[in-house]
């Protein structure tokens, strides 16, 4: 008790008044808060990367798991160092042998790169248009532009097999109208998964968007119009480098996903078009091929390993500015 | 505040939101058509409901859908609060790095990996593919969901509050169920709709994850997708889209309420 006190006498606050058991409980829970969801991830996040990179290293069997396993400790020291010699990177060789996969690599990341620019184009207006709203209808555009984002991805990617095929309601449309003779063929083409990515991750571009776009202060764009400088000249000069932070943010949130996407390239861009998410779930669904498809994802890992980083920085780094 | 809304920004916003939400529109008018052709308007019939509702293959995978997602996303919540609560409040710890890389790498991460990589897990320990697989799976992908979505309320809640309370002698836990839990309600209960509704939404993951006896609704629908376009997926979608809109507008609708009764009380403290 006299500890008590005596923390009691020199600290008057209401943590130190408490008996020690409280406190050690108190710095258990406090603990508890940090492990739980650590060990959770540890083995539900990590853990999984690495039984990956184990098995990419793996040899092709027929059996169930499709796997010769590798690493197995029950053989003790000298039996885990003969496993280590069983280990092959004849998956990697196999890789980097067949042009498809390299292909498909490359294809991903164009195809994502060129989406994130068009979702940046077709996002970066509406942001704006939505930042510069009366205050009043601000929260309504901003639910409106969340929404999407609760229905399904499924739903809404589906949603434009009957609007693009060549029967489609779009061709209906444009050959009512006069606009074409004969109909569009997009479905089943890269445009197909351009407009599909375009159009599912709008609101992943649009919000970081806006939230750079709405803390901007206007009064910087008036002082430069005052100052005799053309709008144009103005959006580049001041709007744009101060919604650099959103642009970023809103790239790397459409860029990572897109270049593993499997749903919009299978659903839209049919057996023709090549991305490296459709061929890992070929390798391992069709061809049963665990390791190879294990190490498509190591490798697709590795191309993403720097995006990712980054997004985590901006992360942290918005983290630390809403302090 | 500027109020210059030019026509340009106002056409924007309005072609935006067209192209957002026409393609829904259509799918849900379709989803009403008599014809079997899904682009050709043949009369208002509801039959496809009807059939839907005679199709026990859909209804089971709705049902396991829905169960995987209300306990994935009960869970999901509990951890994500957690994951937040460490990320907000205990800024050195040894690993911190690594955690927020856990948190947050899961949100870009494309799906395939994350599938793959978590079955190779269940594989190697010995967990049969199935029901329990599927929902620890969708446990860790939208537990940080609700991490991000839970973090966002504590970055901007007043901490004197908590310190009030423990001044006047409250114990952390009660401190945390008393004053904090109250306040960050909401962003859990949107982090709760938000992990359902991703679970409910999940396609690769699941296939990935799931074994026999164990289809969700997406795995069901892309499957029928596949084999063509159909009015009756047009009327679960529907169905689907429904459910998660009558969600959305009950929360908001919940929300605003207990928006009105705090700034009721807000008042009322002023008063007295």
């Amino acid at each position: 008790m006299s500890n008590a006190a005596a923390a009691a006498a020199t600290s008057p606050s209401a943590d130190a008044a408490k008996s020690p058991l409280a406190r050690l409980g108190a710095a258990f829970v406090g603990r508890l808060v940090i492990i739980i969801p650590y060990l959770w991830l540890l083995f539900f996040f990590l853990i999984p990367f690495i039984i990956v990179f184990k098995i990419s290293l793996s040899q092709t069997a027929i059996a169930m798991p499709p796997y010769t396993p590798v690493l197995d400790f029950s053989g003790g020291i000298s039996g885990f160092f003969d496993q280590l010699k069983q280990l092959s990177i004849d998956n990697y060789t196999w890789l980097t042998e067949d042009a498809l996969y390299f292909n498909a690599y490359v294809t991903s990341v164009i195809i994502a790169a060129i989406s994130t620019v068009l979702t940046l184009l077709v996002g970066y207006p509406i942001a704006y248009g939505m930042s510069r709203a009366p205050a009043t209808i601000r929260p309504t555009l901003l639910m409106l532009v969340i929404l999407p984002f609760w229905t399904s991805f499924l739903i809404r990617v589906y949603a434009w097999i009957g609007i693009l095929k060549p029967e489609g309601l779009l061709n209906q449309l444009l050959l009512a109208t006069g606009v074409i003779s004969q109909p569009l063929i997009i479905l089943n083409t890269y445009t197909a998964i351009f407009i599909g990515i375009v159009y599912s991750y709008l609101p992943f571009m649009v919000l970081p968007l806006y939230s750079s776009l709405e803390k901007m202060d206007y009064s910087l764009i008036e002082a430069a119009k005052d100052l005799g400088c053309p709008p144009t000249s103005a959006f580049w000069k001041i709007t744009f480098p101060l919604s650099l932070p959103g642009v970023i943010a809103g790239c790397l949130l459409v860029f990572i996903p897109a270049v593993g996407e499997f749903v919009i390239p299978d659903l839209l861009g049919g057996s023709q078009t090549l991305m490296i998410g459709k061929t890992l779930w070929n390798e391992f669904f069709a061809n049963r091929d665990w390791p190879v498809s294990s190490a498509v994802a190591v490798i697709l890992l590795l191309l993403l390993i720097v995006p990712i980083m980054l997004f985590q920085q901006a992360q942290a780094r918005a983290q630390e500015q809403g302090k | 505040m500027n109020a210059t809304w030019s026509r340009f920004n106002i056409t924007s916003i309005v072609l935006g939101f067209a192209f957002l939400y026409l393609p829904i529109v259509l799918l849900i008018v379709f989803s009403f058509n008599e014809s079997k052709l899904v682009t050709v308007w043949g009369g208002f019939s509801t039959k496809w409901y009807v059939s839907l509702f005679h199709n026990q293959g859909l209804m089971d995978a709705a049902w396991v859908t829905a169960r995987v997602g209300v306990i994935s996303a009960t869970v999901a919540t509990v951890l994500g609060t957690l994951a937040a609560l460490t990320l907000t409040r205990y800024t050195r710890f040894r690993g911190r790095v690594l955690f927020s890389g856990m948190v947050f790498a899961p949100l870009v991460m494309p799906e395939v990996i994350t599938g793959l990589s978590l079955l190779l897990l269940f594989v190697a320990v010995g967990l049969d593919r199935g029901f329990l697989t599927v929902t620890l799976a969708h446990i860790t992908l939208t537990m940080c969901f609700v991490a991000v979505v839970v973090q966002s309320r504590l970055v901007s809640f007043d901490r004197s509050l908590e310190e009030a309370a423990m001044d006047l002698g409250a114990t952390p836990v009660k401190t945390f169920f008393q004053i904090t839990l109250p306040v960050i309600m909401p962003a859990i209960v949107s982090g709760w709709m938000l992990a359902f509704t991703l679970s409910l939404d999940d396609l690769v993951i699941a296939s990935f994850t799931s074994g026999p006896g164990a289809t969700t609704l997406p795995m069901k629908i892309y499957s029928q997708v596949r084999l063509g376009v159909t009015p009756e997926i047009n009327a679960a979608c529907t169905i689907l889209i429904a459910v998660v809109a009558v969600g959305v507008i009950i929360a908001s609708l919940a929300n605003k309420r207990r928006e009105v009764q705090r700034q009721l009380d807000e008042q009322a403290a002023q008063r007295g």
